[in-house]
């Protein structure tokens, strides 16, 4: 179940800790595979690790003209593209009285705006091939919220509205889109968190841990897959009980 | 160059499944042979490749009948 041999899958976002072990999974599972990001060591790094069928292309996702560029190139080094993993985001936390625009706009431009972008530009190809498999990541905050990161949480709940939207214009091509919505992983970006604040987020997931980023790949890799083709316009959540929508 | 009606009528009849009578140069997609938004996307990208010419977004938008699409591929097509 879920081969992926054959597949192409673009991974945005593929030099963060949850990025790269997407970009590893569905390498595992036979697809080639082509990282971005916007560093390019990092990207060489884990290209260099998975050996054969991988590829780096790097892009801004607040470029427009760098993510339509990257579309290609990927198509152009895979000579197709069935999986797109949106998975590039930033934050910018601030409480909203003291958020500024540029905060603001920043975070709406790469998470939300760029998504859209990359998805329009890969979607021509799904539709001619009637296959593809758009994977969104977006965040348990998108459904909850959380203080101090109203632009991320827009954004992110802005990923589900729009997945939903795409879904239905493109069910009837052989394209699904989803969601995936993690709640709080071990990562780079949640290291930096200290021992009570961690303390305090795992008083509210049952599971009493952190989650593992291979653990949210799994579940890219199930809705990648020609198994889940049924499954469009979901959001799929990941996070230990924290929340269950 | 009527070739190029005979290629557009051919697209259309295979993509929308409709028969070659219906398809006469004044028939709108979307209201004449029951072509949706996406369906009108796609036959703009088959003409594209068919004709290897790029039709514009805007350009896109005025085609909308089959004549529409013969008229702007005999003003721009290369082959």
């Amino acid at each position: 179940m879920f081969d992926l041999g054959g597949k192409a899958a673009l991974v945005t976002g593929a030099s963060g800790g949850i990025g790269g072990a997407i970009a590893r999974a569905l390498h595992k599972q036979g697809a080639t595979v082509t990282l971005s990001g916007t560093r390019a060591e990092a990207l060489e790094q884990l290209k260099a690790a998975l050996g054969e069928r991988a590829h780096v292309v790097t892009a801004k996702m607040d470029d427009p003209a760098d993510i339509d560029r990257l579309a290609k190139d990927a198509e152009a080094a895979m000579g197709k593209l069935d999986i797109l993993v949106n998975n590039a985001g930033i934050t910018r936390d601030n409480i909203s009285m003291r958020m500024k625009d540029e905060e603001w706009e920043k975070v709406l431009q790469v998470n939300l705006t760029g998504t859209f972008r990359l998805t329009r530009a890969a979607m021509r190809g799904m539709m001619k091939r009637r296959f593809g498999r758009v994977i969104n990541i977006t965040s348990i905050v998108g459904v909850t919220g959380n203080p101090g990161q109203a632009n991320y949480a827009a954004a992110k709940a802005g990923l589900i509205g729009m997945s939903k939207s795409l879904a239905q214009e493109l069910a009837s091509r052989g394209i699904t889109v989803n969601c995936l919505a993690p709640g709080f992983i071990a990562t780079p970006m949640t290291d930096v968190l200290t021992d009570d604040q961690k303390k305090g987020i795992l008083g509210r997931v049952p599971a009493d841990r952190l989650g593992t980023p291979d653990e949210i790949a799994a579940g890219v890799v199930y809705l990648a897959s020609d198994e889940a083709g049924y499954v469009t316009g979901q959001t799929l959540h990941i996070n230990g009980g924290m929340a269950m929508i | 160059m009527s070739d190029i009606a005979e290629r557009v009528k051919k697209i259309v009849v295979e993509h929308l499944g409709v028969e070659a009578a219906q398809v006469k140069e004044d028939a709108k997609f979307i209201d004449d042979l029951g072509a949706d938004s996406l369906d009108t996307v796609e036959l703009v990208m088959a003409f594209e490749e068919e004709f290897g010419i790029e039709i514009p977004d805007d350009a896109a938008e005025k085609i909308q009948t089959v004549g529409d699409a013969i008229g702007f591929i005999k003003s721009n097509a290369k082959s």
